[in-house]
């Protein structure tokens, strides 16, 4: 199993949990690094049902949704499930303006995304 | 009184401004990622000393984020030889940031559209469009270097 050093991975049946170590997700490096951990998830560890908790993510910029879009393709192309919860106003509102709220399953907080995978 | 400074004299101009009410700052960056590290630690400082909200703070610091990151990477293609102007202004009601980069240039009006259905997943270009929307006022030069984007207070919530 892979070490992370951007996000905290835990299981809760069959659904892997992540949330995520920065507060503000915007360093160039810290979110190459973050994409390939999240990617690995996927691809060398084969979650099939990803739960993305934002509690405490204060700030993300585009370079770092550009890896959400990423991985929620490639949870799609592995034939899994990915959900989002616990996502502040702001950020929600930035998903919004670009309408990245249409591709992504959001929820309101962990235990309602987790009965959203039953 | 050596250390008193004459107003009238352009060299003795501060770096910040001596009127408490509006914070100034210009500065140079190097074409480095994170080089935007302390300028953006002291805008959002300054957006808060001068009672900016949260949410317009985070729609500040989004824009100012993306404007020299672009800057930095698209523009000056992280050049070592090249560097990134960046000029701030805060005050109770105005936040003014303006992003030069030394590369060629682009046309806004070229980005395509992120909200498009068929652009929806493509992991690029939503930094223009997000300081556009954030900010109150968004403007280029002809040649595409430079931007500079205003935001006016909101109005209080309640």
């Amino acid at each position: 199993m892979a070490t992370h050093r951007r996000i905290d991975v835990s299981k809760l049946g069959d659904v892997t949990i992540v949330r995520f170590l920065d507060k503000k997700i915007l360093d160039e490096a810290g979110i190459l690094e973050l994409g390939a951990e999240l990617f690995g998830l996927v691809e060398q560890d084969n979650r099939k049902s990803l739960l993305l908790n934002f509690v405490g993510v204060e700030f993300l910029s585009s370079a770092a949704l550009g890896k959400l879009i990423t991985l929620d393709r490639k949870v799609k192309s592995n034939k899994g499930r990915m959900k989002m919860s616990n996502i502040r106003p702001e950020i929600l509102e930035v998903f919004q303006i670009t309408k990245l709220n249409k591709i992504f399953d959001i929820r309101k907080d962990e235990a309602e995304a987790l009965s959203a995978f039953a | 009184m050596p250390h008193q400074k004459n107003p009238a004299d352009p060299s003795a101009q501060p770096s910040e401004s001596a009127d408490a009410a509006e914070w100034r700052r210009s500065i140079e960056l190097p074409s480095e990622r994170g080089a935007s590290r302390l300028i953006m630690e002291q805008l959002l400082e300054q957006l808060g000393i001068h009672g900016w909200s949260p949410s317009d703070i985070f729609a500040i610091h989004l824009a100012a984020e993306e404007a020299i990151v672009n800057a930095i990477v698209h523009g000056n293609k992280l050049d070592p030889s090249k560097v990134v102007q960046v000029a701030c202004v805060v005050s109770p009601t105005l936040a003014r940031i303006e992003v030069t980069d030394e590369g060629s240039g682009f046309d806004p009006a070229s980005v395509p559209d992120c909200r498009l259905e068929d652009r929806l997943e493509a992991p690029n270009g939503r930094g223009v469009m997000l300081m556009r929307t954030f900010m109150t006022r968004i403007e280029y030069s002809p040649r595409g270097n430079r931007v500079l984007m205003e935001k006016q207070r909101s109005p209080a919530e309640g």
